[in-house]
């Protein structure tokens, strides 16, 4: 290794600092959260809250806890995510596979995809989305929240584009020994394309987690609120009505801020969770998206 | 008939997502009509509406609020793809710089994360950090001897706070595909600079930007889709009336003329406007893609 010269040394130095301050600003905002929801109300309000707590005390956790709301939202969200996430993974491997087959193959595969690709064109926006939850009877129920996007066409397209990757010997002699579609579809595709599906399963567990804008406008009374829709209505509108006075138990120990933070951070504790564990197969979805042939 | 008898497991397959999208996606493109009645929701989406041609349209566009919240769509939008576009690159050409792999590492997992959080959770962690009183920002703005700012109560800073939390949100993930491509780059190529004597800047705007060329043509061709995205998931949960002026965007306009003052006609009018422009910068920019980066979606 050839010694580096004094001004190539200085911009590694000057390089550093500058990333370190990027993952500082992008790190800090949520660790200061997390700090402020653990301390007293009163340091928080003093501002001397920055990386780590003040006065430590669950009292924040433990108002939002007492909350028949919360839970209600949080198991609506779960409810959502064990029905949604498998419907996408489903829905996706079986379109994802007759379309992956060539022309020849299935003669009408260009006319579907053309069918499926044209909503991610053209689309018929709020208003008629939501006249039609309503027509069909669907306003509070957990099907307005997991059917209308059920099928995820842009995660269709990058399986089905995994899948034309897969040898077609495989598919040869599966069928040569005398399989069926749905056979070689779940036996011979599924299983090579893990990877993919894992990738996928992710983005469709961190989209039913994190919507709240369809919860929101489809339900007409707060308990159909999953729990992103619920954290929408007391951390960004701050609808205090559901605050009653003799709920304070100990008013210098939280106040509204920390109690805010606390909900804050509950909100994103499955996706700090899965994270660490996640973070190659996302980097391959992003990548498996748009650089390709 | 031998022949569709052998596609019919495919076709199967396909019809429950066909099913599906032909309910959520094309009955509510079909339900767009309601830009051109008398909608009264009681007699039902389809039911028995009166026409009147073009008189929503005409309503609309003569509302202060339109012009307003379009003008604000496309400025906010406009900084958004451009500085989108450019921070990350550069972050990328950085991050590349970095020999010691655990750095490197640590960086990157620390940057995409934000990218994950919903804006709601982000809505409240910036209404927190930006408030005038006592958010940890103005808290270091008066230590430095300034006055208190109130990012998101301002017109003169609204705009700008929604891009910069939107940049901050993206930059780290949006410089995945970068550094994907620089990975790709022939390392020969640096070799062969470097005993032809080029310096490290000389090589990266030599090589790494030439090699980066192609996916940064993509990404600004692709990104011509979003000219009336202005973001609707962070404007809603960061705006107040006190800066509709600045920040109102088509999208939340659309809302609050829709669900809140049930203006049916009217507000799916703007949405059809909305999805039509829309829809010709996607078009325009799959095309420019396709034609000039080889980009074909499938």
């Amino acid at each position: 290794m050839k010694k580096e010269s004094k001004s190539r040394r200085l911009f590694h130095l000057i390089n550093g600092i500058i990333l370190v301050i990027l993952a500082l600003l992008c790190l800090f905002p949520i660790i200061n959260i997390l700090a402020m929801s653990f301390s007293s109300s009163s340091a928080v309000a003093a501002g001397s809250v920055l990386f780590w707590p003040v006065d430590f005390n669950l009292y924040a956790y433990k108002y939002v806890m007492a909350k028949k709301e919360f839970w209600q939202a949080l198991l609506k969200a779960f409810e959502r995510v064990t029905l949604g996430l498998p419907l996408n993974m489903l829905l996706t491997i079986l379109l994802a596979y007759p379309l992956s087959k060539s022309n020849q193959v299935f003669r009408f595969r260009t006319v579907y995809i053309w069918f499926f690709f044209f909503t991610m064109l053209f689309s018929g926006g709020l208003i008629p989305g939501y006249l039609l939850i309503q027509n069909l009877g669907l306003m509070d129920s957990i099907w307005a929240l997991v059917l209308p996007i059920a099928v995820p066409v842009y995660n269709v397209i990058l399986m089905l584009n995994f899948f034309r990757g897969i040898p077609h010997e495989l598919e040869e002699a599966a069928l040569i020994d005398g399989a069926n579609q749905w056979q070689t579809c779940f036996r011979i595709y599924v299983p090579c394309a893990k990877p993919s599906i894992a990738t996928l399963s992710l983005f469709s567990f961190i989209t039913h987690w994190n919507s709240w804008f369809d919860g929101l406008i489809f339900s007409n009374f707060p308990e159909s609120y999953p729990l992103a829709s619920y954290l929408q209505t007391v951390v960004v509108q701050r609808d205090m009505s559901l605050l009653s006075l003799d709920d304070w138990q100990s008013l210098s120990m939280i106040s509204d801020r920390t109690v805010r933070c606390a909900q804050i951070f509950v909100g994103i504790i499955p996706i700090i969770i899965i994270y660490p564990f996640a973070q190659k197969y996302f980097v391959k979805g992003m990548t498996l998206g748009s650089v390709k042939g | 008939m031998a022949k569709f008898k052998k596609e019919l497991p495919f076709h199967l397959m396909v019809l429950p997502g066909l099913i599906l999208v032909f309910i959520f996606s094309y009955i509510p493109m079909g339900g767009l009509i309601i830009a051109f009645q008398k909608f009264i929701p009681s007699k039902g989406m389809f039911g028995d509406q009166d026409f009147v041609g073009l008189d929503n349209f005409r309503y609309v566009f003569s509302l202060p609020g339109f012009s307003r919240a379009m003008v604000n769509t496309v400025v906010i939008a406009f900084w958004k793809i451009v500085l989108g576009l450019l921070i990350p690159i550069v972050f990328a050409l950085l991050l590349n710089e970095v020999r010691n792999a655990h750095f490197k590492k640590t960086v990157q997992t620390i940057v995409y994360l934000p990218y994950f959080m919903s804006w709601v959770i982000l809505g409240g962690i910036f209404m927190d950090m930006l408030s005038p009183s006592g958010g940890v920002v103005n808290q270091l703005i008066t230590a430095l001897g300034g006055k208190p700012v109130f990012f998101l109560g301002n017109n003169q800073y609204f705009p700008a706070t929604l891009i910069a939390t939107d940049i901050w949100k993206n930059f780290g993930y949006g410089a995945i595909v970068y550094l994907a491509a620089i990975l790709g780059i022939d390392p020969e190529l640096y070799e062969a600079a470097q005993i032809d004597g080029a310096n490290r800047l000389q090589q990266t705007w030599h090589i790494t930007l030439p090699g980066m060329r192609m996916i940064i043509v993509l990404m600004m061709v692709l990104s011509l889709g979003n000219v009336l995205n202005a973001g609707f998931d962070q404007v809603f949960n960061m705006y107040s009336t006190a800066v509709y002026e600045s920040g109102d965007i088509i999208d939340t306009f659309v809302y609050r003329l829709g669900l809140i003052d049930a203006q049916y006609g009217p507000a799916t009018a703007v949405g059809l406007f909305k999805s039509v422009v829309s829809t010709l910068f996607i078009s325009v920019s799959y095309f420019l893609a396709y034609k000039f980066a080889d980009y074909r979606i499938f």
